[in-house]
């Protein structure tokens, strides 16, 4: 019984040892935060529209749609931006985007720049809808499923492992846009 | 040139305590310490358009902010920070408190949609058990470990052997010897 004394610091080290390793790992962001509001209806909101209709958390029921928080002054939300342009051309995934605190001609400028991946665009001037989602940056990706209820966030820009190995995979799931 | 009997006064590090009993040295660092412990701590980042015209209101406000972490810089309060973030939660904050709600349903709304992480002083629940009892456990684990160690270590030590009378007449044979 002694002799198992004798492995305990070695154990206590092997147990520290394994917690480093886990935050070590590369994809780990230890300022991540999940989401507040997983596995609960989105926070309802009627936005007015950039160009055209508005989006309002009722209309887009019916099928999963994935919500991107955005704004011109974002930088990583351009670096993202080719794969939404792919996310919506390619695989036909309904994304819906939000303006977050930006200038409608800045957005529009943005767009016309590289592209409008989005259906529908809602302008959250003073970010009370980012706020009620909990967004605490953009950009900032939630996928919904057809009843309005958050499946999913992503934080940051969307990378393309992600969207291969968590995004669509999901949204398979979720069933048919 | 000198000899190598003396020690130049070069090679000798200064006395931190001269020999009158002096030091300039502590005393300046004194000095130091206590003006930065007077110096002001953080200062508010609430702007006066946010302020609350009640009094009690404000001051409601301004003692929840205080336990509402930022999340963009994260180790501030939605007091402290600058960031539009935590202007947007103080402004909530304001309103929920405007509306009625008490400290505990206001700090809830923001909880809903930020999750634990935003009271900088976290739930106690079975998810932070180890947080919060983790180091009195260790400690007390600790402790405990030293004690079983040192009650090992002493047990059984065994007197020192009597002397028999032959070897005690001895022994005051040679203290008498070494006193002389």
């Amino acid at each position: 019984m002694r002799r198992l004394l004798y492995l305990l610091p070695a154990l206590l080290f092997a147990a520290l040892a394994a917690y480093f390793g886990m935050a070590l790992r590369p994809d780990y962001d230890p300022h991540e935060l999940p989401s507040a509001i997983l596995g609960k209806e989105a926070p309802a909101f009627v936005l007015p529209g950039l160009q055209g209709d508005g989006i309002a958390r009722d209309a887009l029921k019916g099928g999963p749609v994935v919500i991107n928080f955005f704004a011109s002054w974002c930088v990583p939300c351009r670096v993202e931006h080719p794969l939404l342009m792919r996310l919506a051309q390619k695989d036909g995934i309904r994304i819906y985007g939000i303006d977050y605190k930006d200038k409608p001609q800045d957005a529009t400028k943005l767009l016309s720049q590289l592209g409008d991946p989005y259906r529908a665009i809602g302008l959250d001037s003073d970010g009370r809808t980012g706020l009620d989602f909990g967004v605490y940056g953009v950009p900032e990706t939630y996928v919904l499923d057809k009843t309005g209820v958050v499946r999913k966030r992503f934080v940051g820009p969307l990378t393309v492992q992600q969207v291969e190995k968590e995004l669509l995979p999901l949204l398979k799931t979720l069933g048919p846009s | 040139m000198s000899g190598h009997t003396s020690r130049q006064r070069a090679d000798r590090p200064p006395r931190i305590i001269s020999r009158d009993g002096r030091s300039p040295a502590i005393a300046a660092t004194l000095l130091l310490v206590i003006l930065l412990l007077l110096s002001p701590g953080q200062s508010s980042a609430v702007e006066p358009s946010e302020q609350l015209a009640n009094p009690a209101l404000e001051a409601r406000a301004r003692a929840l902010s205080a336990g509402l972490r930022c999340l963009v810089c994260q180790n501030e309060t939605i007091d402290e920070s600058n960031a539009s973030l935590a202007h947007d939660i103080r402004v909530l904050l304001r309103e929920r408190l405007t509306a009625g709600d008490s400290d505990a349903a206001a700090t809830r709304a923001i909880v809903d949609r930020y999750g634990d992480f935003v009271l900088l002083k976290p739930p106690v629940r079975p998810a932070t058990y180890l947080l919060w009892f983790g180091p009195a456990a260790i400690l007390l684990a600790g402790l405990g470990g030293s004690l079983v160690w040192v009650r090992r270590h002493t047990r059984g030590e065994p007197a020192p052997p009597q002397l028999t009378e032959a070897e005690q007449a001895r022994l005051a044979e040679i203290l008498r010897e070494t006193d002389r």
